[in-house]
C-alpha cells in the first residue's frame, strides 16, 4: 500500500532535480533499492506512471538496481548473504547474527533527462 | 540527446527531515518517545495500558494511537486520564513523521515525560519510516508463534527492545520460547527482551523499570 506515497516521493525528487537542470523531459529515473526494504518494483512503477501523468516525468522508466542483503558475522567478521527463512547464521564459523552491511538502500541515484 | 544527472537522494528524505524536527521538539521538552510496533492483535494497546498503570506517579505518559480506522484504542487510553491523540491512516499501513508531527501539536507536551506512539499493526511497513522516536519496541505474542523473527527479520533488526506478551497462554500453545529467543538473538544481540502477560501482570514491572532508566535520564 505505501508504494503510493513512496512513488510520490520519487516523483518529487526527480522533478525537483530535473527543473534545476533545466530539463524538458525525464526519460528515466535510476533507483537503488536494497532487498531488505520490502519494496515491490512493479508496484512502484505502477503508481509512478499514474502520478507522473501530465508532468515532465510522464512515460519515464524506473530503472531499479537491486542490492542483495549482506550481513557481517559478529563472530569472525566474514560477510554472507542471509537466508530468506532460516536463522541468520554464519556459513564460515556458525555464529548467529551480525551487522547488516547492505540491503537497506533506498535512494534515487540519478535521472536521465533531455 | 539524453543526459544523466546525478541525484543521490534518499527517497524518504522528506519524511526523515520531519522526523528530525519531531525529535528536536521532543528533546526540547525532555520527552522520550517510544515507537511501539507489532502485528495486529499482539497486544500493543494492552502493553501501553499496563505500563501507564505501572508508571503512575513515576512518569507522566502520553500516547499517540495509529490505526486504519476508529477511536477504539484512544478511548481506552483516555479512560485512564492519559493525554491521547488518535491518528486514522485510512488505508495507510504505517505511521509517518508528518502524521506524528500533527499529533504532537495536539498533545500537552509540557505534561508528558514518556510518549508512546502506537504504530499501525504491521510487521513490515513501519520499519522504513522514522517518526522521530528515541526507542523502537517490537511487541510479539505467544499465539503468533515462535517463528515471527525468522519470517519478518527486518523489524526485529531495527528494534531497541522486545516484548513477548501473552506468556500466560504458553501452557496451551506450541510456542517454543527457545527457538524464539535464539532467532531474536541471531538478528539483534543487543536489545533486551521482556516477557510478560498483560492479563496477569507478570513481567510488567521489569519492563516499566527499563523505561524509567532512559526516560528518567
Amino acid at each position: 500500500m505505501h508504494e503510493l506515497s513512496v512513488s510520490q516521493s520519487i516523483l518529487d525528487i526527480a522533478l525537483r532535480h530535473a527543473e534545476r537542470a533545466g530539463a524538458r523531459r525525464i526519460l528515466a529515473v535510476n533507483l537503488v533499492i536494497g532487498d531488505l526494504t520490502g519494496f515491490v518494483d512493479d508496484s512502484i512503477q505502477f503508481y509512478f506512471d499514474f502520478l507522473s501523468k501530465d508532468t515532465p516525468a510522464q512515460d519515464a522508466q524506473l530503472h531499479i538496481e537491486r542490492v542483495a542483503a549482506r550481513v557481517r558475522c559478529q563472530g569472525c567478521g566474514a560477510e554472507f548473504a542471509p537466508p530468506d527463512s532460516r536463522l541468520w547464521s554464519c556459513p564460515s564459523c556458525g555464529a548467529l547474527g551480525g551487522e547488516i552491511v547492505a540491503g537497506r538502500e533506498f535512494s534515487v541515484a540519478s535521472i536521465e533527462i533531455e | 540527446m539524453p543526459t544523466e544527472v546525478p541525484v543521490v537522494e534518499k527517497i524518504l528524505s522528506a519524511n526523515d527531515r520531519i522526523a528530525l524536527e519531531n525529535r528536536r521538539l521532543l528533546d526540547g521538552q525532555g520527552i522520550v518517545a517510544v515507537n511501539v510496533m507489532a502485528s495486529p492483535g499482539a497486544g500493543k494497546t494492552s502493553v501501553i495500558l499496563r505500563t501507564i498503570e505501572a508508571l503512575r506517579g513515576r512518569l507522566r505518559v502520553g500516547v499517540i494511537e495509529g490505526d486504519l480506522a476508529s477511536r477504539v484504542d484512544a478511548d481506552k487510553v483516555a479512560e485512564t486520564g492519559t493525554p491521547v491523540v488518535q491518528i486514522n491512516t485510512g488505508g495507510g499501513c504505517h505511521l509517518d513523521a508528518p502524521q506524528v508531527q500533527s499529533a504532537l501539536a495536539r498533545l500537552p507536551l509540557a505534561e508528558i515525560d514518556l510518549l508512546f506512539i502506537e504504530n499501525v499493526g504491521n510487521l513490515v511497513c513501519p520499519t522504513g519510516w522514522d517518526l522521530g522516536e528515541h526507542v523502537k519496541v517490537v511487541v510479539s505474542s505467544v499465539p503468533e508463534g515462535h517463528d515471527k523473527p525468522i519470517k519478518y527479520p527486518g523489524i526485529f533488526v531495527v528494534a531497541d527492545a522486545f516484548v513477548l506478551n501473552k506468556t500466560d497462554l504458553a501452557p496451551y500453545l506450541d510456542f517454543d520460547a527457545e527457538i524464539f529467543r535464539t532467532a531474536l538473538r541471531a538478528l539483534n544481540a543487543e536489545a533486551p527482551l521482556f516477557e510478560m502477560s498483560c492479563k496477569t501482570g507478570q513481567g510488567i514491572e521489569a519492563w516499566a523499570d527499563w523505561l524509567l532508566a532512559p526516560a528518567g535520564a
